[in-house]
């Protein structure tokens, strides 16, 4: 077999670099993480001509090779490893027409790194509507490349494209400018110490951050022969790099780009003056926000009541089809409604992350930063929180990893911290449950008040967030400089293709992320209240007959799994946290169930479905479907003096402590990477935690 | 006079960054001295700025412009 050629694609955000990487490998993609980080990996392959195959990496966007986030450290770091095994034998810096300016920075700094470059104009479909005409011959020479004229929307010029890459080995590897002519002395000093290092190469691991394994900025500062320069003069340095490379882009660009104004025509400008608007701009926002919300718990309803009643009758099927036993009951009662609780997610999750990429794709998003950045900050966060805000109403994780984009290490930071406040789907079941069991039916001003409940709910689950938000921002002493730029791309129409692929992606991601958790919880639960230590469990059969020698068979066989669940692992457990939740006016049934969600908050009434079906041996005659017969049993539950297990006070101490608490060890396993230590995850769990356990405990002993 | 105090729609040239404050990412995007620079739309408080900077369309803070120097265009 040949070896396939390595192509890294890079460019900055905005200019399509992700729809020539779906025209390039179509479905034949896949996403993974860096080791360590949680950048994502998007990798795929790409079948040239003459049998020729090529692997593609699609490296994060960036605007320059000083990089200034995770995700841009990437891009520079893989660049100057030779030995990666994805280091590429080409590189693809995708550009748009309309902003080559701009774009050409990033070309010519790689360039410099003398790897093979082919340059890539996308969106030429629109030349002629802004009036831009290009001299490509010029700009090949001028740029020391070759360039491909492509249209990923119009899906021309990629053939031309694969044609480049194929070839590959002609290509010139020469730098199109010398930027170190900026300061020659230091330079020469520098190429005299390291004489067998590529100069640009050293001097961006001066200048950044980042690991690069065999060279760092300590082993070139310890060289003696060559002096080192001052933070303050390297970034003088540096601008006057950028400031060199524009000269020269500028020089370029003056032959081999003419726009001709006059035939130029912007929607551009007529849509910003309605949607950046003082007044009309948020209400366009809040009409769309209420759109998703419809979408989500509306709309969805449809897909998701058909997976409840197929999972549902599919957990019945297992249960008569299978032979009795423990295994059975772990097949049909933990993992099928477990995993049916996952499945259940996705026409939301799907409707969320469509929301979402058609938002970012049509260019809208940044409108939304641009707009909220002034109310955002006065709790502390930045626009840029509105993002991973409004993705925290489906899953915290994508949302932490969301806030990457915020420069500020501060807003960042309160960001990730606030997010888990956000009423995330995984609540969404144990509010449901609860809601129905102890809500009263009924309306208020024609709402009923469980809707009313939900919609509650969620706002508290804002103002939590925002509250923390606005504390945090007093009590966190870190010192980051405050500033936020952000981008405003062009208005596009988003490519269903580009949508599409992320809404398989981002769904599929989070099924298996959450099933994994799911199974494993599962199994964990059914061991642990499947045996149990010492002779209170073994024989509780004959302990339960000797204390109740005329209980009828049914009883009997009732009592004795009551009391096995008891003594079972998981009971013990139950037992001995019941004092601490006894205030709050849990049993310790339900403490098994908070137990368990501490992995994860949908597990609560798969937890509960397993426990109660366990206690419970004379089966159920009605035909209810699974959730109705959960509920069923949890509204019989009685305390042992009686009293209902599930009331008004109850329910609500407990939809509150799930409001509040962090309950998702996904979220903070992402914290974790992120923020890069234990600490604010930890924070997280205690003070979220503490919250919820206080908020619970005072409207019960209230309510009570 | 600095770039916080243009005006909506007014255009100027930058003539001079600040380079303590302002961001290295700042100057990739186009803000450097000579290049020409419009408020294309403010936020309520004229908090942030939408520019459009030598065809780049950007937002910064108001707390950002304050650093960076520009020279009026009168059309």
């Amino acid at each position: 077999m040949s070896k396939q050629i390595n192509v890294a694609l890079i460019g900055n955000p905005n200019t399509g670099k992700t729809s020539v990487f779906n025209s390039l490998t179509g479905l034949n993609q896949k996403v993974g993480n860096y080791p360590g980080i949680t950048v994502d990996k998007k990798e795929g392959i790409c079948k040239l001509p003459r049998g020729v195959k090529a692997h593609i990496i699609d490296l994060p966007g960036t605007y320059s090779l000083n990089a200034s986030s995770l995700d841009e450290n990437v891009v520079i770091e893989l660049l100057l490893n030779k030995n990666d095994k994805d280091f590429p034998d080409v590189a693809v810096v995708v550009t748009d027409v309309e902003n080559l300016k701009r774009n050409l920075l990033l070309f010519t700094q790689i360039k410099d790194l003398e790897i093979p470059t082919i340059l890539v104009i996308n969106m030429s479909d629109r030349m002629a509507y802004k009036g831009i005409s290009l001299d490509i011959e010029h700009l090949e020479e001028r740029l020391k490349t070759k360039i491909a004229l492509i249209s990923t929307r119009k899906n021309t010029g990629i053939g031309e494209l694969k044609e480049l890459i194929t070839n590959y080995k002609t290509l010139s590897t020469e730098p199109c400018m010398n930027a170190t002519s900026i300061d020659k002395d230091y330079f020469e000093s520098l190429q005299k110490a390291f004489p067998n290092q590529l100069l640009y190469k050293l001097w961006l691991v001066i200048t950044q951050d980042v690991n690069f394994g065999k060279i760092d900025r300590n082993t070139i500062d310890a060289v003696s022969d060559f002096k080192t320069k001052s933070k303050t003069d390297l970034k003088r340095l540096q601008q006057k790099e950028t400031i060199k490379r524009y000269q020269f882009i500028n020089d370029t660009l003056k032959k081999g780009q003419t726009i001709d104004l006059k035939s130029a025509k912007d929607i551009r400008i007529k849509l910003d003056r309605l949607l950046t608007h003082k007044v009309w701009g948020y209400v366009i926002f809040a009409a769309i926000l209420l759109l998703i919300f419809q979408a989500i718990y509306d709309w969805a309803q449809v897909p998701m009541d058909f997976i409840d009643s197929t999972f549902a009758s599919f957990s019945e099927w297992a249960k008569t089809t299978l032979p009795e036993g423990a295994f059975s009951d772990l097949i049909a009662e933990g993992l099928i409604p477990g995993l049916g609780g996952i499945v259940i997610f996705i026409p939301q999750i799907a409707f969320l992350f469509l929301f979402i990429s058609i938002l970012e794709e049509s260019g809208y998003m940044s409108r939304v930063v641009f707009l909220m950045d002034r109310v955002m900050r006065r709790f502390g966060l930045s626009g840029k929180s509105v993002v991973p805000l409004i993705s925290g109403t489906a899953c915290a994780i994508p949302a932490v990893m969301a806030t990457r984009n915020i420069e500020s290490w501060k807003e960042r930071l309160i960001t990730i911290l606030v997010t888990p406040f956000m009423t995330c789907s995984a609540r969404l079941p144990v509010y449901l449950i609860i809601i129905a069991l102890v809500i009263p039916e009924g309306r208020f001003l024609g709402l009923s008040y469980q809707a009313l409940t939900l919609m509650l709910l969620y706002l508290i689950g804002f103002g939590a967030a925002v509250g923390s938000a606005y504390l945090l921002s007093k009590v966190l002493k870190i010192k980051s400089k405050s500033f936020f730029v952000i981008e405003m791309p062009n208005y596009k129409l988003p490519l269903f293709k580009n949508v599409a692929i992320t809404v398989i992606e981002k769904t599929k991601t989070f099924v298996f992320e959450a099933g994994k958790i799911i199974l494993a919880i599962s199994i964990i639960l059914w061991f642990l209240a499947s045996y149990g230590p010492g002779e209170q469990f073994n024989n509780a059969e004959t302990i339960v007959q000797q204390a109740n020698p005329n209980a009828s068979e049914t009883v009997l066989n009732d009592m004795i799994a009551e009391h096995k669940l008891e003594h079972s692992y998981i009971g013990i457990i139950g037992k001995t946290i019941e004092p601490v939740i006894q205030p709050l006016g849990y049993d310790w049934k339900i403490g098994i169930g908070l137990v368990t969600s501490f992995a994860a908050r949908e597990v609560f009434v798969g937890t509960l479905a397993t426990i109660y079906s366990v206690g419970s041996a004379n089966e159920l005659d009605d035909e209810d479907e699974a959730m109705s017969t959960i509920k069923g049993r949890m509204a019989e539950e009685v305390h042992s003096d009686g009293r209902k297990v599930f009331t008004f006070p109850s329910g609500i101490s407990l939809l509150l402590f799930y409001a509040f608490a962090m309950q998702c060890m996904s979220t903070l396993a992402i914290v974790k990477r992120e923020t890069n230590s234990w600490k604010w995850p930890v924070y997280q769990l205690v003070i979220m935690s503490g919250i919820a356990y206080f908020v619970a405990l005072v409207a019960f002993q209230i309510l009570k | 006079m600095t770039l916080a105090e243009l005006k909506r729609g007014q255009q100027g040239v930058i003539t001079d960054v600040s380079s303590i404050h302002i961001p290295l990412k700042l100057l990739e995007m186009g803000c450097l001295p000579g290049n020409s620079v419009e408020l294309v739309q403010v936020a309520p408080f004229s908090d942030p700025m939408y520019l459009n900077i030598n065809g780049s369309h950007l937002a910064i803070r108001k707390e950002t412009a304050v650093h960076i120097l520009i020279e009026c265009v009168d059309e």
